[in-house]
This record gives structure tokens, C-alpha cells and sequence, in this order.
């Protein structure tokens, strides 16, 4: 089923949008966590550091930079910030690998709020099984508990076939089974856990092992990167909510015969740029997601 | 009044008649190899990245590496795949039920240009 977006869409300003979205609010049911605390966190996603090519972004080393300023000077302050994935342009050389991470993270840790999440993309981790990845980043699956939301982060790129696998997913069984059947769960990953569109390498091979596992939890929320594009879409009862990327814009799934990169626009710039706060409502289970672009200056 | 030569004449002329009718209708087809079409992988490109088979008409296609493992899929050809190691030949048969132009790309991430590495399959009648 997909979700028509238009139904839930609230412009709020320029360039920002509220898409009100969750299991509360889409199945009626509120959580058994109803009367735990509210709270923000922000979403970056797919920045590439590293990454080449003017007639994509001319501005590839100002463009995350940009991003992490202005999530400064948001006036609420996030109580963590994601980064789910891809935050390095991947290269053969595992020299520069360790150089592009290091320089990420330089950056990265000018953001004011510093309980920061990471997992890899296949840019950081598909050449080398994230070796490098977890020298700067640390592991790559895990899980962690927030004001009443378990969160369960699902590495899906560290295997070079794009898949979860056998021992990850005995783990992710086994996490699920500590937890009742109406817990709040968002899982954070890089790849989308269904088939978005195979055709050009949109999908988990393994991700619907995963789904299966998450199925018989009534409020379960996913958020991934990957496809550099805002997107929803729901599997059974699980919304799934791809992020903008902070380096270049991908076509929709299948509008064009390949899947390159969306050259810049001098009138728009840094249009299909951006990242997203995500406040998490206990009373509802609702997340409202505000979209932001990136924006010059 | 026939000879034995004539009466042999005639036997070899409805031999040879049913040979000929029997290759034209494809009677022995079974009996021939299939074709098989060799692809290179390397890093970022198949060769060829177009490949033309007949509807119906089996179909092996033998890739080599020439760099690193790369993958190759055709997720809406019955979602084939092949992992294609260097220094050994993996073959895939493909028997194509419809007509039509199938993508296909490398599903093992390769680095920097994996994205363009694809290609397409045209099946024709």
C-alpha cells in the first residue's frame, strides 16, 4: 500500500513540510508508552564526503557543512541526530577511505548536539566489509532505548550482496523477542527492507526475512537512506520514510531509463537537498517529520 | 524396368529430402549445442552490455571477470543472478518466455562507478 502523501501533508513554510505519520495514526492504536516524554531527533542522510563532480554539486565540501549549520541553529535542539548511511564516496584506495571518514567526522562533530547515530552505506562499508567504517564509526548493528522507543539499527550494506544475513538476522530475532508485541520500534538502516525497486538495486536481498521478523509488532517505524529522495511507503502496517541525501538527488524509482544523478540547478540550488527532524509523539506514537532544505549562504 | 542402382537412387533422395526437411523444421534442434554467448565483467562495464536472444530459444551466457567479483542480475527475467569470480567461468542459462528489453546490472557492490555498471537483455522473436 502506498501512502498518499497529500493526505497528510501540512505546509508549515517555505520549503518545510510536517507529514504526520505512524502506526498510531494510521491504525487508531495508542502505544502502551502513551505518557512517556516527547522528542526530537534529526535524520541526515547519503552525504558522501569525498565525492567529485561539479555538474552534480559544485559545492561538495560546503554542502554537509551547510546542513550541520543550520541543524545548529535549530531552535528546538535534537536530543540525538542519525546518519544513516553513506557518509563517505566510496574508493578502491583504503588510504583515502580512512582520510574521507576521518574528514566526515572531523565535520560531523561540529554539530552541537553530540549523542550522534551511525550506520555505514555501501560507500562506506561494501569494499571492506566495514572494516574502516567501524575503525571511526564504531559497530554496525545495535540497538538503543530513548524515552519509551526501542531502536533497532539494521546493518544492510557491510555484506558486499546488499543483504542483512543469516547471523544478523538470528540477532534481530532475538532482540524482537525481548520486547511485547506493542512496544514502540524504529529500526534505522541504510537500504530500503523492501522491494523499492530491485531493478535498480533499491532493495535488501534478505529484507523481507526482516519484515517478516518485525511483522508481528504493531508499532514498528523505519527510516533508511540510500535512494537520495523523500519517500513513504508502507508494508502491511510498517511505514518506511527514505531521507534526501546532502550530496546529490536521484531520479524517482524507474522515471528514467538509468538510475544518475540529477544535475545541479543554477536557478534551484541545492534543490532536492536536504535532511529532516523527526519529533516522536508518546501520547500518539505519531512521528512528525518536518522536511528542510538546504539552503545557500 | 528399374535397376538395382536406380532403386538406390531414389533411396538416397528421400534420405537426403528427409534430412533437409528435418533440419528446416528444426526436428534434430535438440540434438544441437546451445548457443552460448560469452560476457566480460570488469570494473565498470559488462562486454557486450546489450545482448540479443531469440524468445523461447535457450540461451547460455558464460561470463568471466576480468578485475574482482561483480555480480549480474535481470530482476524482471525470473530475477537471475550470477556472482562472477575472476579466474573462473560461470555460466547462467536463460530461456526467455516474452519479448521485450530486460535490465540488468551488477548486484555486488564494485566501487565508485557500480551504478553504471549495467546493461540490457533484448529478446526478440
Amino acid at each position: 500500500m502506498k501512502i498518499d502523501r497529500r493526505d497528510f501533508l501540512k505546509l508549515i513554510g517555505v520549503g518545510s513540510a510536517v507529514l504526520v505519520l505512524g502506526p498510531g495514526s494510521l491504525a487508531g492504536a495508542a502505544s502502551k508508552d502513551a505518557g512517556k516524554d516527547d522528542f526530537l531527533f534529526v535524520q541526515l542522510s547519503d552525504t558522501h564526503w569525498g565525492f567529485s563532480g561539479p555538474a552534480v554539486n559544485p559545492d561538495a565540501t560546503g554542502t554537509l557543512k551547510k546542513a550541520i549549520a543550520a541543524v545548529n541553529s535549530m531552535k528546538t535542539q535534537p536530543d540525538f541526530i542519525v546518519f544513516t548511511g553513506d557518509l563517505t564516496h566510496t574508493t578502491d584506495d583504503p588510504k583515502e577511505r580512512r582520510k574521507r571518514m576521518a574528514e566526515a567526522r572531523s565535520i560531523i562533530g561540529e554539530l552541537q548536539v553530540k549523542n550522534i547515530k551511525f550506520m555505514p552505506g555501501e560507500h562506506d562499508a561494501g569494499l571492506d566489509n566495514g572494516e574502516a567504517f567501524q575503525e571511526f564509526f564504531g559497530i554496525t548493528h545495535y540497538t538503543f532505548d530513548h524515552k519509551g522507543v526501542h531502536f533497532i539499527v539494521i546493518d544492510n550494506v557491510s555484506d558486499p550482496t546488499s543483504s542483512i544475513t543469516d547471523p544478523q538476522l538470528q540477532w534481530l530475532s532475538a532482540e524482537l523477542k525481548k520486547l511485547d508485541k506493542d512496544s514502540r520500534i524504529v529500526v534505522f538502516t541504510h537500504r530500503p527492507l523492501f522491494d523499492l525497486y530491485p531493478q535498480w538495486d533499491w532493495w535488501t536481498r534478505d529484507g523481507a526475512r526482516a519484515l517478516d521478523l518485525l511483522m508481528p509488532y504493531k508499532n514498528v517505524t523505519v527510516f533508511y537512506g540510500h535512494i537520495h529522495q523523500e519517500n513513504h511507503h508502507m508494508t502491511g502496517h510498517i511505514p518506511h520514510h527514505a531521507a534526501k541525501g546532502l550530496m546529490f538527488p536521484l531520479p524517482a524509482p524507474g522515471s528514467v531509463p538509468k538510475r544518475v544523478p540529477i544535475p545541479w540547478d543554477a536557478a534551484e540550488s541545492y534543490k532536492g537537498l536536504g535532511y529532516r527532524s523527526v519529533e516522536a509523539k508518546a501520547e500518539t506514537a505519531e512521528y512528525m517529520i518536518t522536511e528542510y532544505p538546504v539552503k545557500k549562504g | 524396368m528399374k535397376t538395382a542402382e536406380d532403386n538406390l537412387r531414389v533411396i538416397i533422395t528421400v534420405i537426403m529430402t528427409f534430412t533437409l526437411i528435418a533440419f528446416a523444421t528444426g526436428v534434430f534442434a535438440a540434438d544441437q549445442p546451445e548457443q552460448v554467448i560469452k560476457v566480460t565483467a570488469k570494473k565498470f562495464e559488462y562486454s557486450p552490455s546489450v545482448i540479443t536472444i531469440k524468445k523461447g530459444v535457450p540461451v547460455i551466457l558464460e561470463f568471466t571477470s576480468l578485475d574482482r567479483v561483480h555480480g549480474f542480475t535481470v530482476p524482471d527475467l525470473d530475477g537471475i543472478r550470477a556472482t562472477i569470480e575472476p579466474g573462473k567461468t560461470t555460466r547462467i542459462r536463460i530461456v526467455a518466455p516474452k519479448t521485450g528489453s530486460y535490465d540488468f546490472h551488477c548486484d555486488l557492490f564494485c566501487g565508485e562507478g557500480h551504478e553504471d555498471m549495467t546493461g540490457k537483455i533484448i529478446v526478440v522473436e
